[in-house]
């Protein structure tokens, strides 16, 4: 991987050009005045910012150097669920929480709820819409028109696959999901060592991707406390049926994922394709490099091959905490780091981040890259592609970690199992609405 | 200064900190557990409906039920381990004796966050060492991941960890044993095996009530270990499979911190009511 090298100059897109984009509704905010931006910006400032991601110094370093009188600490209170539960601690607690934080495009939901999140608005983010991919904006975007947080990156899902797998036993890559089904069935029967793929019975995100792209409306929030639950509808119940089946006919594998085993059938081809998403590859090729020069990347099979379509599965966004003392300096970061041209391709480079805007998604030497992983296929382009076709409706319940928990012991139970994972979508289905309700919710939906 | 003042000084300390880090944190859990928060409509005052919803709560039930079959297979199995590694070793009989001794004591070393990783992988479906020298041999191994043995591979897991630990403990008491004694029993002709077990066992009896209690509290609490292998066996090990596991999911996966610490008091009360049971019970018989 010599990502690094590709950026040679770097092609500025302007704030400018931007700020004349469509702007959006910015409610009852008070926007902020250009001349108290220069001022906050222009005065000795310390904020704290959580995040995971590693080596971001030299993102923030980009920033400091703009804004000399801004000093931003970085602070890894963890990956994912450790760093939410701190949050929460420390938003409870009413002290020790940061200004910014990272937050996956999925939690956005858990934490306004809770009223913790800042509304950008009156910090002219409503006019930065443009520079984003579009359904990133559907994500941090609230049911009052609020924007909630700023795209980082992305995770758009798509198929890798073994190119000499497929060759040995003649799969072309799988159009549908009933070619991808038939072609399930037709490798295990002829090497019972191998298996189309693996859906882990423990990664909803994954799951939730997969129902984002069959179209479904799992979850409607359509007041602060009314959402509407339908994880067992028509859509879900297809989705379920379909890999219920390709599990109990024991053609898919369903162990959990991320395990030292998972790591070791990637490696010895016992899996044949990784159903996966745009961070997939660069995460692929150096967690299984035993395989290198074998896979592919393709887009996901589709219920409907006229109109294709995927879902998303991680990438995150840096939101603004409520609580912060300097709200304007802190929104001011937040759009830079996921807005400056040096920044968003930096994210690409040295984190290997799957881009959130258009502009890094549409560079040259973002989209050619050719790594022999892949045989020298241009696997970030077939991803750049996938990304247009990611619905932007699909929304988030606000309770996100019991909903996962529940889909575990109920679906993804049954997947393990082999037992009826129509019946447990039915399980899961009561089981969050339960909860719902149980947390004051007015629950509707299917 | 009298002697009086001198005590309560050099026991303030302890109490200082037992006041702050036992006694308060459990009187908040306490008041926490006598109210429900809800993300809609905030905190309200419940009284003892916490407890009484638990008392009821099936997840709750079968997670106590589980480690308390959890306890009554393994811990004897460990304690008998313990106490014939410790005899052997105090019979005097054993080349070695030090290092056997430091082997067996080693797993109590290791975090138990490590040991689970590590059985994990022993455990191993595909690529694990039981699993592959199975394969290799054409000897079917049992899915120790699997529902029906999981229990039985965590009690593997803590008895490896502990018998160690537990052997220290009757070892040492082994050893303050007065020699006196032995020699008496010689002098009346009983052998190695009689003084075993009409000396020996009798003089570890407190050591072995202190081993017992304190695998009382670790089996009702057991956490560590199933929460390490959770990911490797989502299908088995749900957010309820022991009390403890139960009331850490409940209080971060489903943010209902007050019935969080309404399990976790209800789960000392059933603790506490064990100890006493035992300690009730080995007191009995020694006025016997």
């Amino acid at each position: 991987m010599n990502r690094r090298s590709f950026f040679a100059a770097a092609g500025a897109v302007s704030l400018g050009a931007a700020l004349a984009a469509c702007g959006g509704d910015t409610g009852s905010a008070q926007s902020v005045s250009q001349s108290d931006v220069d001022k906050a910006l222009s005065t000795p400032t310390e904020l704290t910012f959580w995040t995971w991601l590693p080596n971001v110094d030299r993102e923030v370093a980009l920033f400091q150097k703009k804004y000399p009188a801004i000093k931003v600490n970085v602070v890894n209170a963890g990956q994912g669920t450790p760093q939410y539960t701190k949050l929460r601690t420390a938003l409870q607690a009413g002290a020790g929480a940061p200004d910014m934080v990272q937050i996956e495009y999925q939690y956005i939901p858990t934490f306004t709820i809770t009223d913790s999140l800042l509304d950008l608005r009156p910090y002219g983010a409503a006019a930065l819409k443009s520079q984003f991919v579009d359904w990133t904006w559907g994500q941090v975007t609230g049911a009052g028109g609020e924007i909630w947080a700023m795209p980082q990156d992305t995770g758009p899902m798509g198929l890798l696959y073994r190119q000499d797998i497929f060759d040995q036993h003649g799969i072309t890559v799988p159009k549908t999901w009933d070619e991808f089904a038939d072609a399930a069935h037709k490798l295990h029967a002829a090497d019972p060592n191998v298996y189309l793929t693996n859906l882990a019975a423990n990664q909803a995100a994954a799951w939730h991707g997969l129902l984002w792209q069959a179209g479904a409306k799992p979850y409607v929030s359509t007041g602060k406390s009314d959402i509407a639950i339908s994880v067992s509808d028509n859509i879900s119940k297809r989705l379920g049926s379909y890999w219920g089946g390709l599990a109990r006919d024991g053609v898919i594998g369903t162990e959990p994922d991320f395990t030292d085993a998972w790591y070791s059938a990637l490696n010895n081809g016992k899996y044949a394709t990784w159903i996966t998403a745009a961070w997939g590859p660069v995460f692929l090729s150096g967690s299984a490099k035993a395989t290198a020069g074998k896979w592919r990347a393709a887009p996901l099979p589709q219920w409907d091959a006229g109109s294709p379509h995927s879902g998303n599965w991680g990438g995150s966004t840096t939101a603004v905490i409520k609580t912060t003392k300097n709200p304007i300096v802190a929104a001011m970061f937040a759009k830079f780091l996921n807005t400056d041209p040096a920044s968003t391709k930096m994210f690409a480079t040295e984190q290997f981040l799957f881009p959130a805007t258009k502009a890094v998604l549409a560079d040259p030497a973002f989209a050619g890259d050719k790594p022999a992983f892949y045989g020298g296929q241009a696997v970030n382009q077939v991803f750049a592609d996938i990304g247009n076709t990611v619905s932007s409706s699909f929304q988030w319940p606000p309770f996100l970690d019991q909903v996962v928990t529940d889909w575990t012991e109920t679906v993804g139970k049954s997947l393990a199992d082999k037992t009826d994972t129509v019946a447990a979508l039915d399980q899961w289905q009561s089981r969050i609405t339960a909860f719902a309700k149980n947390q004051g919710f007015t629950v509707g939906g299917k | 200064m009298g002697p009086r003042r001198a005590g309560a000084l050099f026991v303030a300390p302890f109490l200082a900190l037992f006041l702050l880090l036992f006694l308060a944190p459990l009187g908040y859990a306490a008041y926490l557990s006598l109210f429900q928060h809800r993300l809609i409509g905030g905190t309200v005052f419940v009284g003892l409906d916490n407890y009484l919803k638990a008392v009821t709560d099936p997840v709750f039930l079968r997670g106590v039920a589980r480690v308390a079959t959890f306890f009554v297979i393994q811990v004897p199995v460990m304690l008998v381990l313990a106490l014939v590694f410790a005899l052997t070793l105090d019979s005097g009989l054993l080349r070695l004796a030090r290092v056997v001794r430091l082997g067996i004591f080693v797993p109590y070393a290791v975090p138990s966050v490590v040991a689970a990783l590590m059985w994990g992988y022993l455990y191993g479906r595909d690529y694990g060492p039981f699993a592959q020298l199975g394969r290799l041999l054409h000897v079917p191994v049992p899915d120790f991941l699997g529902g029906s043995w999981l229990l039985g591979s965590l009690a593997n897991v803590v008895t490896w960890e502990f018998v160690g630990y537990n052997m220290i403990i009757l070892y040492a008491a082994l050893r303050t044993i007065s020699p006196d004694l032995y020699e008496a029993a010689a002098v009346d002709g009983a052998g190695a095996w009689r003084i075993a077990w009409s000396v020996k066992l009798p003089a570890l009896r407190p050591a072995l009530v202190l081993t017992l209690l304190f695998s009382v509290i670790g089996s009702f609490q057991l956490f560590n270990e199933p929460k390490l292998l959770q990911p490797l066996a989502p299908a088995v090990i749900d957010s309820g499979y022991t009390a403890n596991l139960y009331a850490y999911s409940l209080a971060f996966t489903g943010q209902q911190v007050n019935y969080a610490a309404t399990v976790s008091f209800l789960l000392g009360l059933v603790i506490v009511a064990v100890s006493y049971g035992f300690l009730f019970a080995s007191n009995r018989r020694r006025e016997v």
